[in-house]
């Protein structure tokens, strides 16, 4: 950490949580600071300047680009089917839910049609990859907090179970590559589904005994509540998305609002917050884990049998009419969206990720105003961000 | 949802002297996007915004697109009289058009559920200078994607209330999105034994006489 010391230019009255007397230990003085890039919670190589009065965030920048490869470059450069393994690297938590949003979009683009178990197949392995990547934001969350390692381990015990799911499927525990546009690279077994049910079933018990642990945790509680509010006018227009909008008390969730895949086919509620701070947003992880398993029974009782690939598509030498389109899925971390142009060659013109936790970080220094350092840990850990997804 | 040419109606009579084309998408994705000039785009957004019939809200995804400098061979069928015979001669003519930059805004409404609608903005030219204004004071989203257009195309945006570099490092020159972008060669160089690399790379490396003796040391290994 490197520090200076500037003056201070008389600040507008900021709300704080802490008596008056501490808040002007250092008169008339900011002191700037420069968090991260390489500290544990900031998940991955972020840095963010702050200036503190004391021990209170007044000003915060956040610095990307640390891990900036230039993604979509990389991806216009390439075949579309090129991409495909590329997506995986994006948000590294979430692969298979980064595979169907491009293989949406490049469905969209071209009109292709996708056979009925595959849907099923990508309904399931996405609910799945929302379970792990809740779960292990939990973890991490409560490992920020201070809960050093134990809630974060029976995070990771539960987490690693899907991966194996994912591995025995796929090939590989996180860069799974397993969706194509028109459809799955490969069918679920009898023996994957019996194996997938039985981990599903397993997973409330899981639930029920995390949540015993966190949600009327007396420290939880104080370190969460009323920590970095957000209001639903400033969500909507900072294009917050996910469980991050919807603890606000927006009712947006994209599966229910464009229906893609087979999401209209299944029962399932969309939880809501209320106030919008940080343990709403905690809880709306948990609350939504338990509508994942929801969707999960249902799919794993409807799933047709079937080919997984549309025969017609020629995914090698790969050619789309020349247009353009932007498709979008529900992440596990908001609205993650593909928008591709085609010129009809075999590579895409223009290939452009909307990383949802890039966005989701526009209002980090709304959050964090008149919080302490500590706080600005567990309000970054709530946001839910991937430095793979953020810098590309 | 209303069509596009009834957004575009509205949003001309709401904003006079707005020049609005709807820009045809031939694909099967059905996403036909609004053209808006340069000056009305801000008053085209806030209304794109605030109707209550349209009420998009949400500005979702926002990037640049960087189109070349294109020749369009248009080939007509001119009658012409050739030694005495008419007959139908293929004619060709080249039309040059020039590059430019362009944002593309994608916008959905989370009051109504409905969209998208997306609407673009073209600079003049693909200079460095190129400019468009900034949506940034009416969608908050836009703040950190315009920086990033602003990176990595090169668009300035008026009006933006903190357009920096964002992903690349302030000292970097060049737009690395551009599609004539090309990288230095002795970019993050590092030595293979690849002949042609090495011989590129001497011309990236002169002497170093300020350091003492150090051709010396060179010359005895040799």
């Amino acid at each position: 950490m490197s520090a200076t010391i500037q003056t201070l230019e008389p600040a507008a009255e900021q709300p704080t949580r802490l008596p008056p007397q501490m808040t002007s230990r250092l008169d008339g003085e900011l002191l700037e600071v420069s968090m991260g890039p390489q500290h544990p919670s900031t998940h991955g190589v972020f840095r963010m300047n702050v200036a503190l009065e004391g021990e209170i965030v007044r000003k915060l920048k956040p610095v990307f680009g640390y891990l900036h490869r230039n993604h979509e470059k990389i991806g216009e450069n390439t075949s579309y089917l090129g991409s495909m393994p590329y997506t995986d690297r994006l948000d590294y938590f979430c692969s298979m839910t980064n595979n169907w949003a491009y293989a949406l979009s490049v469905e969209k683009l071209a009109g292709i049609e996708v056979p009925e178990r595959a849907e099923y197949l990508r309904v399931i392995l996405a609910e799945l990859t929302r379970l792990q990547n809740h779960a292990s934001l939990l973890g991490f969350l409560l490992s920020d907090m201070g809960a050093w390692g134990t809630p974060l381990m029976y995070a990771f015990r539960e987490r690693e179970k899907i991966l194996d799911l994912f591995e025995s499927l796929s090939g590989s525990r996180m860069m799974c590559d397993y969706m194509r546009f028109g459809g799955c690279r490969v069918d679920a077994g009898v023996d994957w589904m019996k194996l997938a049910k039985k981990i599903v079933d397993f997973f409330p018990r899981f639930l029920d005994e995390f949540e015993n642990l966190i949600v009327e945790n007396e420290i939880l509680i104080a370190r969460t509540q009323e920590v970095g509010k957000l209001s639903a006018e400033l969500a909507i227009n900072a294009g917050i998305t996910g469980p991050m909008l919807r603890a606000c008390g927006v009712n947006y969730d994209i599966r229910k609002v464009d229906g893609y895949g087979f999401y209209p086919r299944f029962k399932f509620r969309v939880p809501l917050g209320e106030h919008g701070d940080t343990y709403d947003r905690l809880m709306m992880r948990v609350l939504e884990m338990r509508e994942s398993i929801g969707i999960l029974k249902q799919a794993f009782e409807q799933i047709p049998a079937g080919p997984v690939m549309n025969p017609k598509v020629k995914i090698r030498a790969f050619r789309p009419p020349v247009g353009e389109a932007y498709g979008r899925i529900e992440g596990p971390k908001g609205e993650l969206g593909f928008y591709l142009i085609s010129d009809g060659g075999t590579n895409p013109y223009r290939y452009r990720v909307r990383p949802p936790s890039f966005i989701n970080l526009t209002v980090l220094e709304d959050l964090c105003l008149g919080h302490t350092v500590a706080d600005v840990m567990v309000i970054l850990g709530s946001v839910d961000i991937v430095m793979g997804e953020v810098d590309r | 949802m209303e069509s596009l040419e009834q957004i575009k109606a509205r949003a001309e009579a709401a904003v006079p002297g707005a020049k609005i084309d709807i820009v045809a998408n031939p694909g099967p994705s059905q996403q036909s996007s609004l053209l808006i000039d340069n000056e009305h785009a801000v008053a085209v957004a806030k209304l794109l915004r605030d109707d209550p019939a349209l009420r998009f809200d949400f500005c979702s995804n926002v990037t640049g697109v960087d189109w070349l400098d294109r020749t369009v061979k248009k080939t007509v069928k001119v009658k012409k009289v050739v030694d005495g015979v008419e007959k139908d001669v293929d004619e060709t003519t080249e039309e040059k058009l020039p590059g430019y930059l362009e944002a593309v805004y994608h916008f959905y409404s989370m009051t109504h559920k409905h969209g998208p609608v997306i609407i673009r903005m073209r600079t003049a030219d693909r200079a460095d200078g190129a400019r468009l204004s900034s949506l940034t004071p009416i969608y908050r989203s836009a703040e950190f994607q315009e920086r990033e257009i602003f990176d990595l195309y090169g668009v300035r945006f008026d009006g933006h209330p903190d357009l920096r570099r964002i992903l690349m490092w302030d000292e970097f020159v060049d737009y690395p999105m551009r599609k004539d972008y090309r990288e230095p060669d002795d970019y993050e160089y590092e030595p293979t034994p690849h002949d042609d690399v090495l011989e590129k790379a001497k011309q990236h490396y002169s002497p170093r006489p300020q350091l003492d003796g150090a051709e010396n040391i060179t010359a005895q290994q040799q």
